[in-house]
């Protein structure tokens, strides 16, 4: 799991507000620093309204990070179809797209053939794959599972300590839930392999 | 084992004033800078110090004075508005040589402008924070770890020029989590026993004014403090990247001086001959080591100044290069924030203009 000396990655995380897109990205944030990695983790920062879309950089790097903010992310973590249209086309020539299948028709992705084509792109359908565990809320740690499992760039046990310092003060309950659903990412792309 | 935490920079702004050893914090809510009162009010009483939220950013300002005279660290933050009702007790606290820390997370101004992320306030804070001739010395970080030892440096460097610290920072740095040392500093105490107010039991009265009717007093008085501005000059703090063959030298401060950076680096490792220099002091303006990066290297032929506001610091560059190169501004004014690719565009701009001089018609 060592990475070169010179590893960065770059993560733009969209989708509703409420859908738990800054927990997230402050979660893979965290869990690169307890991991050793310099991050950083920059929200969306200006005036939102409830229902509007929501996002927020997160970089983890060996090295020191220069600018958190980030044009052509080399990985897009979109769990909405607003999200898709905003930033697919600014994604890395060969980036990595982790899309929500249940919010963003696979007909739409189908179309932008051409603009997607060289780039890896992982339909998951997160909120069913949530609601399959009985919490539906947690569609946003299903994505950090898929993403977690495609980059590995730390031991899984550093997600598993940065739930454990974020779900503090009388969200300890929520632990086990967010584990269960982060396994269920991992697991879903697993099984897709296998297919 | 370090003590490597994930946090913003106006957390890094509080535990920093913490470590600095801050015993008093007054202040007045507003967005972007909410959680520095927040860590304070949890945490300055676990400390035997004081925490007051005041009604009122003009009456904030007045208690850190009166903190300041008894002989206490005290401290205040707020944004860009919230800053200017606090200009008068600026200037007298300039005029009364009392030390504090005053944080402004600045917004997009002018009036009530919006939450957005400016360096708008460089003027201000830089050349005038308050009314008569008076001078923060004012820092600006640009990264958690830069916000969390300069604000504790912050609290010695006031309490030795007994003069008031300015911490400005915009609301990128202020809501940006990063990977932050919360490594012990070793902050000076100095002593406040020769001027401050403790009591005349068994000493001469003291008596710290700022109203000098006579005429001569006042310009002695303004004497006085020019000297001490001029003694800050030893606090000039920069940082560059530089290797003698620049063309072209790019010059922010603050998030853009990191924004920047990228573009620089990026183009550094392609081969183009560009360099960076970020002022950490804005006051005193880091002008000698600019002007002598001009003097050593004469195939350097342009500065460009890159703000995120309509062109502030770029005044301060022209003094300081004086002729010795073309200063270019470039600015951005608020929710206008550029990418690291817009830079690079820039700076290639300004390297094509130094390789192929248009000929005259």
């Amino acid at each position: 799991m060592k990475k070169a000396k010179n590893y960065k990655i770059e993560i733009i995380f969209s989708g509703f507000g409420g859908q738990g897109i800054l927990f997230a990205g402050n979660l893979f944030a965290l869990a690169g620093v307890l991991a050793g990695y310099h991050a950083t983790f920059l929200p969306v920062y200006g005036p939102e309204m409830r229902g509007g879309t929501c996002n927020c950089t997160t970089i983890i790097s060996q090295t020191e990070i220069a600018s958190p903010v980030v044009k052509e992310p080399d990985v897009l973590v979109l769990l909405n179809l607003p999200s898709y249209l905003k930033f697919m086309p600014r994604l890395k020539k060969k980036g990595l797209a982790i899309l929500n299948l249940d919010l963003i028709p696979e007909e739409v992705i189908l179309k932008d053939d051409k603009l997607n084509q060289g780039k890896r792109i992982l339909k998951i359908p997160m909120n069913s794959l949530s609601e399959n565990i009985g919490y539906p809320q947690l569609a946003n740690i299903v994505a950090i599972g898929a993403l977690w499992a495609t980059l590995k760039p730390f031991d899984k046990k550093y997600i598993e300590e940065a739930l454990k310092k974020m779900l503090k003060g009388g969200k300890e309950g929520l632990l086990a839930p967010n584990l269960e659903a982060f396994k269920a990412g991992i697991e879903f792309l697993a099984k897709e392999k296998t297919k | 084992m370090t003590n490597r935490v994930l946090i913003k920079g106006v957390e890094a702004v509080a535990l920093g004033a913490l470590e600095g050893g801050c015993d008093c914090y007054f202040g007045y809510p507003i967005t972007p800078q909410n959680e520095i009162p927040e860590i304070m009010s949890v945490e300055l009483p676990k400390r035997g110090g004081a925490f007051v939220q005041a009604e009122s950013e003009t009456s904030a300002i007045n208690m850190v004075l009166g903190a300041s005279a008894v002989g206490k660290r005290a401290m205040t933050s707020s944004s860009s508005p919230g800053i200017s009702l606090m200009s008068e007790g600026f200037s007298y606290l300039i005029a009364l040589e009392l030390p504090c820390v005053i944080v402004n997370v600045m917004r997009g101004g002018p009036g009530l402008g919006g939450i957005e992320a400016s360096q708008g306030d460089y003027f201000q804070a830089v050349k005038a924070p308050g009314h008569g001739d008076g001078r923060f010395l004012v820092l600006a970080p640009a990264s958690c770890q830069e916000a969390y030892e300069l604000t504790a440096k912050a609290f010695e460097l006031a309490d030795r020029y007994r003069n008031p610290v300015m911490i400005l920072m915009d609301a990128i740095l202020g809501q940006m989590k990063e990977s932050t040392v919360l490594k012990k500093l070793n902050i000076k105490s100095i002593t406040k026993d020769d001027w401050a107010l403790t009591g005349a039991k068994g000493r001469e009265a003291r008596i710290i004014k700022s109203l000098f009717l006579d005429s001569a007093e006042l310009a002695e008085r303004n004497l006085k403090l020019k000297k001490k501005y001029e003694q800050m000059e030893k606090e000039v703090r920069f940082e560059s990247i530089l290797d003698g063959n620049e063309e072209v030298l790019v010059c922010a401060f603050g998030s853009m001086g990191r924004i920047a950076k990228e573009s620089v680096l990026k183009l550094r490792e392609k081969g183009y001959r560009v360099g960076y220099f970020r002022p950490i002091t804005l006051f005193p303006f880091p002008k000698k080591a600019l002007s002598s990066i001009f003097e050593k290297n004469n195939s350097l032929k342009q500065i460009l100044v890159l703000e995120l506001n309509c062109g502030q610091m770029v005044e301060d560059v022209m003094i300081s290069v004086c002729g010795k190169a073309e200063v270019i501004s470039k600015f951005y004014p608020p929710s206008v924030l550029p990418f690291p690719e817009d830079i690079e565009r820039e700076i290639k701009k300004c390297l094509r203009k130094v390789y192929f001089v248009s000929p005259k018609v």
